[in-house]
């Protein structure tokens, strides 16, 4: 078990003035035991910085340590963790025994303990039937099981975890959530799972880091990255549906800061008799609540409703939401920051 | 064919059938010519398409060499088959050892002008054998291997083909996979051996078909580099029964044909699950 320390850590392909910059200087520290997610869209550097951890790409500047150890020149077999890919890079040709223990093979670790080792793994992964298949035999699921057992197996300091779960169905996306969960519980190894998925971020994650653009956009617990967004980019990726971000919003109906963006969730907008005059655009009936997309002057809006409202609103008609005064968001506009 | 076609169906067995006489019948011929007398084919115009019964005597000449009732002398095909085997296999294993050793430095390996080193390989697919023969002989008796195995093989190995065949191949093998063996501490020589050689195994199969029956059936390079008759080819052999000075006994040249061609028959028959299996096989 090891903490991780991120220390400026930036990386660019390419050399002097063609140089591409995709990590600008990410600090941060990992305590031990901790599950944190790296969430941020496509193209944001987040698996460009777990392959740093991990040591599959090189490191440009700055310095990881894991575990109070500089790894930056070190091999990925000797930083001691152990990564679970998007495919699960199985080898095809060997039993799912073989492909947990081939690791251990490579460190000559005695034949009867990996038997051992790779046992106890498949017992936690319920893998114990399966051990003499081969990978192309097995499902999706299992699959990913056995590059999750491939990990177990190493006993490392660190799990790493590149999007795990995008290959799955929804219901065994949920599901294989949930056992990531129990397994961090049971082992308290610290990880570092890497996802697009603001869901599987919100659920797994003791702390998160949201990316965008090579940057970290903050870095803190499920609650705050969602009840205090750093800035517009997070406020605006954390959510579904995302939050309200206003420019010319009424400001002065809230004692405003003039000229500031103001952020308001859709769950905290309330259609009644008072409050902004908006007109309905469109309505999307989800099951459990109704989602209103409203326009105001040129702003959109979107308001989430309990479905016990019996009688939705038309298409077209005027209506008036009122903000939850004590739920505003208020973020510079130039910079896109936090305004306390 | 999902539709029943009484015409096209019969149309296309035509064709194929026609097909299959035009490649079977000169081999039909040459094995009849194999099972009788010289008295009989000198006898007979046109040849006789019945075999004769005389197989087992002409294809003990033709194997074991010695002299027939006439006096002529042959000489035994089985050392040349020898020679032949050696030969084709050293090629057909040289020939997939140096391109998989290759192909995996020119995938998986950084180095100083790496695409030149590429280009240069794949330029010489556009030079076959004949047209560097002549500096090629230069070497090889120069370097003291004419009449020799090394002679036979060596200038033979190198092969382009086969280079590219396992670089196209090693290209699609994912690259999560070079990341899991290097996070599982595995070396890339190790990953070559556990990981990769596994993978290609159809590959060298279909590779080892086609490069053992072009190392059997080479002639004008064993033509120029042997003059001992020891280490004459069995393809060569042939030629040397024809061009005798005396009369040819064409139920021997024909059994010896037969002979020749039997290994590589024999190769394709054994290898032919992997060999379809290495042409078409995605899986990975």
């Amino acid at each position: 078990m090891a903490s991780i320390k991120l220390n400026n850590v930036t990386k660019s392909y390419g050399h002097g003035a063609k140089a591409l910059q995709v990590i600008h200087g990410v600090t941060s520290a990992i305590a031990d035991h901790e599950f944190i997610v790296i969430v941020g869209p496509s193209g944001c550097g987040k698996s460009t910085l777990l392959r740093m951890v991990a040591g599959l790409e090189e490191i440009t500047g700055g310095e990881i340590s894991i575990g109070g150890r500089v790894v930056n020149a070190l091999e990925p077999a000797e930083r001691d963790i152990a990564m679970v890919f998007q495919n699960y890079a199985l080898y095809p040709h060997m039993s799912v025994f073989d492909n947990m223990a081939y690791g251990l093979k490579i460190k000559k670790v005695p034949a009867e303990e990996i038997k051992q080792r790779v046992a106890k793994a498949a017992g936690i992964l319920e893998l114990g039937k399966y051990l003499e298949r081969k990978p192309r035999e097995l499902s999706g699921g299992q699959r990913q099981r056995v590059a999750m057992g491939r990990a177990i197996v190493r006993q490392p300091q660190v799990f790493l975890f590149d999007e795990p779960l995008s290959n799955l169905d929804a219901k065994l996306r949920v599901q294989t959530r949930l056992e990531i969960q129990k397994l961090h519980r049971e082992l308290g190894i610290t990880s570092l799972f890497v996802t697009h998925d603001q869901v599987e971020a919100m659920t797994l994650a003791q702390r998160m880091i949201v990316m965008n653009a090579g940057r970290m956009e903050q870095f803190g617990t499920p609650e705050e990255v969602y009840n205090r967004p750093a800035t517009t980019f997070v406020a605006s990726f954390m959510g579904s549906p995302p939050m309200n971000l206003l420019r010319h919003a009424p400001n002065a109906d809230f004692g405003g800061k003039p000229g500031a963006i103001l952020g308001i969730r859709p769950e905290h907008l309330q259609i009644g008799a008072t409050g902004w005059a908006v007109q309905v655009d469109t309505l999307e009936m989800l099951g459990a609540e109704r989602l209103v997309y409203c326009r105001m002057g040129d702003e959109f809006l979107i308001v989430r409703t309990d479905e016990s409202l019996s009688s939705a609103p038309d298409i077209g008609a005027t209506i008036h939401v009122a903000p939850r005064h004590d739920r505003l968001h208020w973020f510079d506009a130039e910079t896109g920051k936090r305004l306390p | 064919m999902i539709e029943r076609r009484p015409v096209a169906n019969f149309f296309s067995h035509a064709v194929l059938i026609l097909g299959v006489a035009i490649v079977a019948f000169p081999l039909y011929l040459a094995i009849v010519a194999s099972t009788q007398s010289q008295e009989q084919i000198a006898a007979s115009n046109p040849l006789s398409l019945i075999p004769g019964s005389h197989a087992l005597e002409t294809y003990r000449l033709a194997l074991f060499g010695g002299q027939n009732s006439r006096g002529s002398t042959f000489p035994p095909a089985l050392p040349m088959m020898w020679v032949s085997l050696v030969t084709a296999m050293v090629i057909a294993i040289g020939k997939i050892i140096i391109s998989l050793l290759s192909a995996f430095a020119i995938v998986y390996f950084r180095f100083p002008a790496k695409g030149l080193v590429f280009w240069m390989i794949f330029v010489t697919l556009m030079l076959p054998v004949e047209v560097r023969i002549g500096p090629t002989y230069a070497v090889v008796s120069d370097l003291g291997m004419l009449n020799s195995y090394a002679g036979l093989t060596i200038p033979l190995i190198a092969s382009a083909t086969a280079t590219f065949l396992f670089r196209q191949f090693f290209l699609t093998v994912p690259d999560e996979l070079v990341e899991a063996a290097r996070m599982d501490g595995a070396s890339p020589m190790r990953f070559f051996w556990d990981v990769l050689l596994p993978l290609s195994k159809t590959s060298i199969a279909a590779l080892f078909v086609i490069q053992f029956i072009y190392g059997w059936n080479q002639y004008l390079w064993p033509l120029l580099v042997t003059t001992n008759e020891n280490m004459y080819p069995v393809v060569l052999g042939i030629k040397r029964l024809i061009a005798g000075e005396a009369y040819t006994e064409w139920n021997v040249v024909m059994a010896t044909a037969i002979l020749a061609m039997l290994p590589p028959a024999l190769v394709v028959i054994l290898m032919q699950k992997w060999f379809v299996k290495g042409l078409v096989d995605t899986e990975k």
